[in-house]
């Protein structure tokens, strides 16, 4: 982000618009990779960028350079650039960008669809490089009619001469434009003059969405092709002893099986054929060290190590010094458990390495590790990869792995055929990279005036970055595993947060909204408890920690308004409040529950969101009723247990996702403080759990103290 | 070998006849729109219709199926153009997609029972096909944007009066 602010240059604002030096990733290295498009000239072709390309016949090619997991990346980016480029809503295709680092997230610095950062991270860039190709074409203009350039202006698609009634469409201009250089700077619109950024617009995928067309990872089908079913050790960490085959190999329609490190592959004609003849391997595992592992085991290091090696993460006045008497200190023990993904498009890629290279085709988040990773195996360079990235049947962090994608390159290059590897459904909740289980210990001691003086949260738990990017954890602290816990936004003279890294081996990965996921909910409900404790309305409490006008006061009582906070509810319902910052926005949730048969039960969530300029509300909408939905799936039910080592659930019967009769109805509020983006597809999971939560307690007298929740 | 009208053509097929109705579809006779999600009838992902009734087919062996009359989401309608499909779309319904096959045909099926199914009616016939998007009220728009389509013999946008 750094890098990308040095040369975003703003020098000036000249007309309401912004000027920006500009600078953007060289287009040939990014299409060299796609073949680019040979239907037409290529001389007559305006590619000014990565983005852009443009056909002298009107057709305009726009790259996706974020993944389409259902966040709706494929609409929002061509709004941006459409909205500087001024191009009709509509008048052009997509294409999902290959492997390049032209592509990378500004936000991230890296070809990562995650961290809410698709609008986020490339809303400057995109925006420029619709503007930039915008003045490509009005110069091309101007040097046809031999008028300034600042007497020219754009309508959808056609640049206007006004004074003399001249007009010129895009396409006409196209094969001028191709021959002037990019401009040094600029202007971006003033947010007034919007045409497309912040309309709500309908997603451009949804057409082949409905009809079956849309392709995913799981029905690329390259000519050859084995599909691979693949039995890895069932202990994290095993490796595979010894296996007996035969039986296996004379199954119907198999063509071979591979033994690998961790596990076996059978490779059939049909991936049903090469299932089947799975459960005939007869293998010996060397299950290694985790074969005795179970929850109390790991339960019993979390406590351990919350005692022996917490580090502090922050540390505000005197600390857990300040701990008072007893009568007014309150403490409590929060756990959560490791979590699954389940996206709905288990895992899977498809590989053909041959001797000039590989080709990978690949639900993906993270296309250049995807390309470094088979490139090492294959023993190429990584310029010898091609990237394919399919739609995604959904993401949520898991995708940023690329375990299935060395499984299918590994077995494609030993068969010397295309492989395509499918994880089953227990293959895909028992070989997870799993939401961190975390213990956490909190203590609060309050003033005379009901409001916390001293805030003190110890937690255990694994960490992520300690695998990903070991150099993200500084001083013992992951800032994965604290963030939500470290950072709240509540004023209290004495904080102590502290974090010890405790893995017990379970591997750990990005899910939804990361550590938010838990440190929302744990920080949220214990405040809640406070809020009990003093007799002090909940919203109130909030509203006396949080600065004066504040972001967070204004999605907190937005919330409280839609809700009708502290109003007569039905029979039996309850209503709870919680809050949450998180990937640049803020949000606060108020869920309307009730007890059925012993069960929570959500019927409304009202949600206030600030996150910035909504670029598409539709989007934002639909990305708080999933972030919902994922939510109340992990509150409810979410939950996955270890034994042996091993993980104990292996489908949706016990490893249940939120149905249709379950979700709630939402409301969703915008609140427009004008910002600039902030992020949407995680920033509505945080606060639904402890919402969930503080409204059950209101209902029961009793705070929920662990995930998934369990009343009575 | 079993033998079957999909999408109104005549298939015959040599697989084992326990072969599960999904993987002849996507692996054999080549129409990937039917999803694998579970292997076992518990999200719906996979939903076709065999004779007109919404049946999982992750879970129905090919034999079963002899004789009978399949139609996956590629052959509800000729131009993506059926009523639900419209609705689906007009209701900005899909976000990741992966599921909706299944739930369109399982809608489609609903709808072809009951054309004004009620609230309940709606989570009784749904309930089984999971969306981990979370795209469940745009789906229960886009039932009773059909169901008014449906009804009203035109595009089913609602009308004010």
């Amino acid at each position: 982000m750094t890098t990308r602010r040095q040369f975003l240059k703003v020098s000036a604002a000249v007309g309401g618009g912004l000027l920006v030096g500009f600078r953007l990733g060289a287009p040939e290295t990014a299409m060299a990779a796609e073949g680019g498009d040979d239907s037409t000239d290529a001389a007559g072709v305006f590619q000014p960028n990565a983005w852009v390309e443009m056909h002298p016949d009107g057709r305009t090619m726009l790259t996706i350079s974020g993944s389409e997991m259902g966040q709706g990346a494929m609409t929002v980016i061509p709004m941006m650039i459409a909205e500087e480029l001024d191009l009709p809503w509509g008048a052009f295709d997509t294409r999902f960008a290959p492997a390049d680092e032209a592509y990378s997230n500004p936000a991230l610095g890296a070809q990562v669809t995650g961290g809410s950062a698709t609008v986020r991270g490339f809303y400057s860039t995109l925006r420029e490089v619709g503007a930039a190709t915008r003045e490509m074409l009005m110069q091309a203009a101007a040097n046809r009619w031999g008028v300034p350039i600042s007497e020219l202006r754009t309508e959808p698609g056609v640049v206007l001469h006004v004074a003399t009634g001249r007009q010129a469409e895009y396409k006409t201009l196209v094969g001028d434009a191709a021959g002037l250089e990019p401009p040094e700077n600029v202007f971006t619109k003033d947010r007034a003059d919007f045409r497309i950024i912040g309309k709500p617009m309908k997603r451009l995928d949804s057409p082949q969405k409905v009809n079956g067309q849309a392709e995913f990872g799981m029905d690329v089908r390259p000519g050859n092709v084995l599909m691979a079913s693949v039995e890895r050790c069932p202990v994290f960490g095993g490796k595979l002893k010894s296996v007996e085959t035969g039986k296996a190999r004379k199954s119907a329609n198999v063509e071979d099986v591979i033994e690998l490190d961790h596990g076996v592959a059978v490779l059939a004609r049909d991936w049903w054929s090469a299932d089947q003849a799975r459960k005939k391997l007869w293998i010996e595992w060397d299950e290694g060290e985790l074969a005795d592992l179970d929850d109390e085991g790991i339960d019993a290091q979390f406590r351990e190590g919350v005692k022996k090696d917490a580090r502090p993460a922050r540390t505000e006045g005197r600390g857990a010094g300040a701990l008072g008497s007893e009568e007014n200190t309150l403490s409590a023990t929060y756990r959560v458990p490791y979590l699954a993904h389940t996206t709905m498009e288990p895992m899977n890629a498809t590989a053909s390495v041959t001797d000039t290279g590989v080709t990978v085709w690949v639900p993906t988040q993270a296309p250049g590790s995807v390309q470094q990773v088979a490139a090492e195996i294959a023993g190429v360079s990584p310029e010898q990869v091609t990237v394919h990235t399919t739609f995604l049947g959904g993401g949520f962090g898991r995708r940023f792995e690329t375990d299935f994608v060395r499984e299918a390159v590994t077995l494609s290059k030993q068969a010397g055929r295309p492989v395509k590897v499918i994880y089953s459904r227990p293959d895909d909740v028992q070989h997870d990279f799993y939401r961190p289980a975390a213990y956490n210990e909190l203590s609060a001691t309050l003033g005379d005036d009901g409001m916390p003086v001293t805030w003190v949260h110890r937690i255990a738990g694994p960490s992520i970055w300690s695998r990903v990017a070991p150099g993200m954890v500084k001083d013992g602290i992951d800032p994965a595993a604290v963030e939500g816990a470290a950072d709240h936004p509540y004023q209290i003279d004495n904080i102590a947060v502290s974090y010890a890294n405790i893995d017990p081996g379970i591997p750990v990965g990005f899910w939804r909204s990361v550590g938010h996921s838990q440190n929302a909910y744990i920080v949220e409900s214990f405040l809640d408890e406070l809020a009990r404790r003093a007799e002090i309305d909940p919203v109130e409490y909030r509203r006396r920690l949080l600065k004066a006008d504040s972001r967070h006061i204004g999605v907190l009582e937005r919330a409280a308004q839609m809700a009708g906070w502290g109003g007569d509810l039905p029979e039996g319902q309850a209503q709870g409040v919680a809050l949450a910052e998180s990937f640049g926005s803020y949000c606060a949730e108020v869920a309307q529950v009730s007890i059925e048969n012993g069960k929570p039960r959500v019927h409304k969530v009202f949600c206030a969101i600030d996150c910035g300029i909504a670029v598409n509300p539709a989007g934002v909408e639909r990305q708080i009723h999933s972030s919902i939905a994922y939510g109340l799936t992990a509150a409810l039910s979410g939950q996955i247990t270890i034994k042996n080592g091993r993980v104990q659930q292996q489908n949706f019967h016990n490893y249940p996702a939120l149905s249709i009769d379950q979700m709630p109805e939402v409301e969703v509020s915008i609140v427009d403080s004008g910002q600039p983006p902030g992020g949407v597809g995680e920033p509505g999971l945080p606060p639904l759990a402890p919402a969930v939560v503080n409204a059950l307690a209101v209902l029961t007298g009793k705070p929920v103290r662990s995930l998934p929740i369990k009343l009575g | 070998m079993a033998r079957l009208t999909i999408n109104g053509r005549s298939v015959s097929l040599e697989v084992a006849d326990d072969m599960p109705l999904l993987w002849a579809i996507r692996d054999y006779i080549g129409l990937t729109g039917t999803k694998y999600g579970c292997g076992a009838s518990l999200c719906g992902a996979c939903t076709v219709h065999v004779d007109g009734k919404a049946t999982r087919s992750c879970i129905t062996p090919i034999a079963s199926v002899d004789g009978s009359d399949v139609t996956t989401i590629e052959g509800l309608s000729s131009g993506g153009d059926h009523p639900v499909q419209l609705a689906w779309v007009a209701e900005d319904a899909p976000q990741c997609g992966f599921c909706q096959s299944g739930q369109i045909m399982q809608a489609a099926a609903l709808l072809a029972d009951n054309p004004d199914p009620s609230d309940e009616e709606i989570d009784k016939a749904m309930k089984g096909n999971l969306c981990r998007c979370g795209t469940y009220n745009q789906i229960r728009a886009a039932i009773k944007h059909a169901a008014r389509a449906n009804m009203a013999g035109n595009d089913g946008e609602e009308v004010s009066v």
